[in-house]
C-alpha cells in the first residue's frame, strides 16, 4: 500500500475529528465530507462536528482481507448511525464478530487504520468499538 | 506553601486486551513462581490498531472531557514515551491536531526512558507559573518493548495517562514543591536502530530505581519540611509490583498508603504512565485536603518527587470522564499467539 502524504495531510481534520458537513439547503448532514449535498446537491455546506458515539445500523464480517489487513482479520465494518441522525461507515474495533450486534451502542476512537509497511507513512482515524465504559456518572 | 500551579484535571487509558502471565510462563519454560514474585499476574497489550499516539490521544480527550476547557486555550502539548511510532516526526502533533489544540501551541515529544513524560509534568508546571501559557496538556503513553523471553515480558506492557496543567485556582490538586534528582547511570538503554531494550538486570535495583527516587523524595520532603506522615499517599514509579513497596518502606511509608496508586498488578508497567496512572487513580478517590506524594522514575536515571495538596474541585470532576478502574476493569484476555499478531511479531510476505 502507498500512502500519499498530501491525502493524509488533506482528510486529517475530518479523519480525527469527526468532521462532516451540514448542508445549509435541506439540513442534512453526512460523512465524509463531500462537495455537495449527497441527498439535495447543493454546495451551500458548513462543516460539524459529529457526535461522537450512536449505534450499529448494519454490520458485514469481511475473513478474506486485501494485503495489509490480514493481521486485522476478520474485519468488522458497520454503518453507525449517530446520535444527530448522520450515518457513518466504519470500522468496528476492539470487538469479536459474536459480539457484534444491530441496535449495539458504540463510540468513536482514533485508531491506526492503514499503514505502509514499516518505513512509510501511517494514516490515523476515527473507528468504533462498543460503548463500554460509563461516562459522565458520578 | 502552595505554589501558582497545579492539576486542574486528568485522563488515563488501558486498551482492552491482557496476557496472562502463566502464558509467558508456559511459552517460555519459566519457573512459574516468577510473576507471584514480581507481584504481576497479567499485563494490559494493545490492539492491532494501537499505538502511543492512539492510546495517548484517549487519555487526552479524556482530561480535557472532565477540565471542560476549549483546546485552544492550551498552549502546550508535551509527549513523553519510549514507544514512539516514527522515530523522526513528532507523536505530541497528531494529538494535538486531533484535539483541536493546533496550531498556536508547541508540541514536544520527550525521552528519558519512563520519566519523559514526568519532565514533561514539570515543565507545564513551570510555564503556567510563569504564566507563558493558560494551559499545559501532558501525556505519558507507551506500548513498553521487551526482548520476547526477557525477564522484563512479565511487565512491559500499554497504556497511557494525560494531565490538563493549569493555575492553582483551577486546579484539583495543587503543587507544592517538586524536587528532581538525576545522574548517568546505565540501567537500562536501547540503541537506535534496535527493536528492544536492553538492561542491567539487578543493576536496575540499587544504584537506579532505588537511589534514585529515594534521592528525590528525600530533597523534597527536606526543602518542604515535611516527613512521611505529613502525606495521605504516596505513588512510585512501578516497574513491578515490589519495588514501589519496598521503596516506600525505606523511606517510610506503609503499604497502606501505596496500594491505592499501585496499578502494576493489574495491568503490568505502562513505562511512562506508570507512576502517573497511579496518581489518576489516587484523585479518584482522594479527599479535598489530602496530600499526595507522586515519585516518577525514569531509567538513565533520574527521578521527580512532586507534593500535591487535594482541593475542593476534585469531587467535581471525577465521573466527568471514564476512571482508571474502567478501563482496569474492562478487560479480554487473550493468548500470545493473538498478542503477538496484534504486536507484528510476525513475519509475513506479501502475496
Amino acid at each position: 500500500m502507498r500512502l500519499s502524504p498530501a491525502q493524509i495531510w488533506r482528510t486529517r481534520i475530518p479523519r480525527y475529528r469527526l468532521i462532516g458537513k451540514e448542508c445549509k439547503k435541506c439540513g442534512r448532514r453526512h460523512y465524509p465530507p463531500r462537495p455537495a449535498c449527497p441527498y439535495c446537491g447543493s454546495r451551500e455546506l458548513i462543516e460539524v462536528e459529529l457526535p461522537r458515539t450512536g449505534v450499529i445500523e448494519s454490520f458485514t464480517v469481511i475473513y478474506t482481507v486485501m494485503e495489509g489487513f490480514k493481521d486485522r482479520a476478520p474485519l468488522i465494518i458497520a454503518t453507525v448511525k449517530l446520535d444527530d441522525g448522520t450515518r457513518v461507515v466504519a470500522p468496528i474495533t476492539d470487538a469479536e464478530p459474536e459480539d457484534v450486534r444491530t441496535g449495539m451502542r458504540v463510540e468513536a476512537v482514533l485508531r491506526r487504520i492503514r499503514d505502509d509497511g514499516s518505513y512509510g507513512l501511517i494514516g490515523y482515524g476515527t473507528v468504533f468499538r462498543p460503548t463500554i465504559l460509563v461516562h459522565k456518572t458520578s | 506553601m502552595a505554589r501558582d500551579s497545579g492539576i486542574v484535571s486528568w485522563g488515563a487509558y488501558v486498551p482492552r486486551y491482557r496476557l496472562k502471565a502463566e502464558e509467558i510462563v508456559n511459552l517460555w519454560g519459566w519457573d512459574s513462581n516468577i510473576p507471584k514474585n514480581l507481584n504481576v499476574a497479567e499485563k494490559a497489550v494493545e490492539n492491532v490498531d494501537e499505538d502511543s499516539i492512539t492510546m495517548g490521544f484517549e487519555a487526552a480527550y479524556n482530561a480535557i472531557l472532565r477540565a471542560n476547557i476549549n483546546p485552544k486555550r492550551i498552549g502546550a502539548v508535551f509527549f513523553g514515551t519510549e514507544s514512539k511510532p516514527y522515530a523522526v516526526k513528532p507523536s505530541a502533533t497528531v494529538i494535538a491536531e486531533a484535539l483541536g489544540v493546533t496550531p498556536a501551541t508547541m508540541a514536544s515529544d520527550l525521552e528519558f526512558a519512563c520519566r519523559a513524560a514526568s519532565e514533561g509534568l514539570r515543565s507545564a508546571l513551570a510555564l503556567v507559573e510563569s504564566k507563558y501559557i493558560e494551559y499545559g496538556l501532558v501525556i505519558g503513553s507507551d506500548t513498553a518493548q521487551a526482548n520476547p523471553g526477557d525477564v522484563l515480558e512479565y511487565t512491559a506492557s500499554s497504556g497511557a495517562v494525560a494531565f490538563i496543567v493549569g493555575p492553582s485556582k483551577e486546579a484539583a490538586a495543587i503543587l507544592e514543591g517538586v524536587y528532581t534528582y538525576v545522574t548517568d547511570t546505565p540501567d537500562f538503554w536501547r540503541r537506535g536502530l534496535s527493536p528492544y531494550p536492553k538492561h542491567g538486570e539487578a543493576f536496575t535495583g540499587e544504584p537506579a530505581y532505588f537511589s534514585h527516587i529515594e534521592g528525590a523524595v528525600r530533597g523534597l520532603m527536606e526543602s518542604l519540611g515535611l516527613k512521611p506522615d505529613d502525606f495521605d499517599y504516596a505513588v512510585f514509579h512501578q516497574p513491578n509490583g515490589t519495588f514501589p513497596l519496598r521503596v516506600g518502606r525505606r523511606l517510610g511509608f506503609p503499604k497502606e498508603k501505596i496500594l491505592p496508586g499501585l496499578v502494576t498488578p493489574l495491568i503490568g508497567n505502562t513505562y511512562n504512565a506508570s507512576a502517573l496512572i497511579g496518581f489518576a487513580r489516587v484523585l479518584e478517590q482522594a479527599r479535598p485536603g489530602q496530600r499526595i506524594l507522586v515519585a516518577p522514575f525514569g531509567s538513565g536515571a533520574g527521578s521527580d518527587a512532586y507534593s500535591f495538596v487535594v482541593t475542593d474541585r476534585v469531587n467535581g470532576l471525577r465521573g466527568k470522564a471514564p476512571r482508571v478502574d474502567d478501563y482496569i476493569n474492562a478487560k479480554k484476555y487473550v493468548s500470545y499467539a493473538v498478542h503477538a499478531k496484534m504486536r507484528g511479531l510476525y513475519r509475513r510476505i506479501a502475496n
